[in-house]
């Protein structure tokens, strides 16, 4: 793979990593710290993103409700878990902590209502 | 007018609120009622779905929904009373709340100790001079997330941000993830108001272009807006010339800073510190006003909601040992003086005569890669604290111990050896 630039959120310092292959190696360059180098190598390898966003619901006082993964997701999957929620169409109550999807995308991550919504 | 008689009052329902009531209630008062405008508890929490929230107070990464629920389902199991819907008019000196609402009528609350927690509202068009017409279109950061996150809409299809606050960059994301499109992010100041982490993972994750020093100098479109005008600053922030370029778009995001509302504590005669724009407070976040405290970011606006709920609890101790205690008379102080780096403290002021250890908040004027924290009483430095890559954005926290006997100066000062 190519070089990659990135700026390193480990901690506020903001180092800016640079990170490359070098004889099957991966090496992590302008890191001040080893939280930084592992998150160097995180992102040039697998990088991995909390999935959180809305979904529709009705009979509630509000027409969205707020759900997020209880794990973080392959960045690359992002926009396939996204395109499955935004089809989900759901009826109040739901509960704090209620599973919406299950397993999403085989990414082994669920899916959970992040506040109840009572029924209005 | 309906009459009644509350221990203790808080006046808004968002984290200071939920966290300041509960801690009131734990800490023994009887009669404790929150007083919120909107129909449902949470605050602007309810319309924050990303993550980022409760790191220091929980340990993990949850959404501002989440946080928000937490302190809900725990408030849910007491007998704290709730007024949703209801609109506070006026506090008096003499700890009396009128409020109204569609049920009850008028009220007048007689209170033994108010906590305000109002929060703070977002700076707007017209506090910016944002010149051209003003069209349908031009919103605020979080009207746009409230539209989107709670209301199910989408304001527009194509949006340029101005401003580079925390709001800002969250909602250039979102906006993203909801496939619209974002033109780019315009600061007037040469560095980020935001936090970098959010900078990262919001503008960055998704090739968002972020432009320093530039400004919008002009709104294009008579109904609905159609464009913006932007432009690059120089040193004075003066538009230099010839670099003015005209964007298409039909959405303007205006995330523009915040600011604490207090009309109410203005309205009641309590002095605010023309730094934070909150109340002047002691260690007990009691205002000028014997009997009332502020929390949250209607007291200072933070950066963090664990800091908010804090400060909540703080506030909320003071109010149960102030009616508690015979003593309601305004005590004698001594104040904690910002220096060098230090833009603004709060506390700003102490009880004198009384030896404490307290929790202040603080935020630098200027970056610097370290500085040292010199806290001094009488000339003397008494203690230091070191800090590592200071920003204005990121808000300081501490413990000092102070003797109450003297001005307690806190001066932040490049570290030695840079």
């Amino acid at each position: 793979m190519d070089k990659k630039i990135f700026t390193c959120i480990a901690c506020p310092n903001g180092c800016r990593l640079t990170v490359y292959e070098e004889d099957g190696d991966i090496v992590v360059k302008g890191a001040s710290c080893d939280k930084g180098i592992d998150h160097g190598i995180n992102e040039y390898t697998n990088p991995m993103r909390m999935l959180t966003t809305t979904v529709a619901i009705t009979g509630a006082s509000h027409r969205r409700l707020s759900v997020a993964g209880n794990a973080e997701i392959p960045k690359s999957k992002m926009e396939e878990c996204l395109a499955q929620l935004y089809d989900l169409q759901l009826t109040a109550p739901v509960e704090k902590g209620q599973v919406i999807i299950r397993d999403i995308c085989g990414t082994g991550v669920d899916v959970i209502a992040s506040r109840s919504m009572k029924k209005r | 007018m309906k009459k009644m008689q509350i221990d203790v009052a808080v006046i808004g329902g968002g984290p200071a609120g939920l966290a300041a009531a509960l801690k009131a209630r734990k800490e023994g008062v009887e009669k404790v009622l929150i007083i919120e405008r909107d129909v449902e508890l949470g605050g602007i929490l309810q319309q924050c779905i990303h993550d980022g929230f409760g790191i220091h107070r929980f340990g993990r990464r949850m959404t501002g929904t989440e946080y928000a629920q937490t302190f809900i389902d725990e408030l849910e199991q007491t007998d704290i009373g709730v007024l949703l819907d209801t609109m506070v008019l006026e506090v008096t000196k003499e700890k009396v709340i009128y409020a109204c609402n569609n049920k009850d009528g008028m009220m007048e609350i007689t209170c033994g100790a108010i906590i305000l927690a109002m929060g703070c509202r977002e700076r707007s068009a017209s506090q910016i001079q944002l010149m051209g017409y003003r069209p349908a279109g031009v919103l605020t950061a979080g009207t746009v997330q409230r539209y989107i996150n709670l209301e199910g809409y989408l304001p527009g299809k194509t949006a340029v941000i101005l401003g580079s606050g925390d709001i800002g960059l969250i909602m250039a994301r979102r906006m993203k993830l909801e496939g619209m499109e974002v033109k780019g992010v315009y600061e007037i100041m040469p560095t980020l108001g935001g936090l970098t982490r959010n900078k990262v993972q919001c503008l960055e994750d998704y090739d968002i272009p972020l432009h320093l020093s530039s400004t919008i100098t002009k709104v294009h479109g008579k109904k609905r807006i159609e464009g913006v005008t932007v432009a690059v600053l120089d040193k004075e922030r003066k538009v230099i010339p010839g670099s003015e370029e005209y964007i298409a778009c039909d959405l303007l995001v205006l995330a523009v800073g915040l600011i604490p509302e207090n009309e109410l504590s203005i309205g009641c005669g309590i002095e605010i510190d023309p730094k934070t724009q909150g109340p002047v407070v002691d260690e007990h976040f009691m205002t000028s006003v014997p009997g009332i405290f502020a929390c949250g970011n209607v007291a200072v606006v933070f950066d963090l909601v664990d800091y908010v709920s804090q400060s909540a609890e703080i506030a909320a101790e003071g109010a149960a040992a102030f009616i508690q205690s015979a003593e309601q008379s305004s005590p004698e102080y001594v104040s904690i003086v910002p220096s060098g780096n230090v833009n603004f403290v709060v506390p700003q002021r102490i009880t004198a005569g009384k030896e404490t250890e307290v929790s202040i908040f603080l935020r630098v004027k200027k970056p610097d890669r370290r500085g040292t924290l010199d806290i001094s009483e009488n000339g003397n430095v008494t203690q230091s604290r070191r800090f590592a890559t200071l920003a204005p954005p990121e808000m300081i926290t501490c413990r000092i111990k102070v003797s109450g006997e003297a001005e307690v100066v806190l001066d932040m000062k490049e570290a030695a050896n840079g």
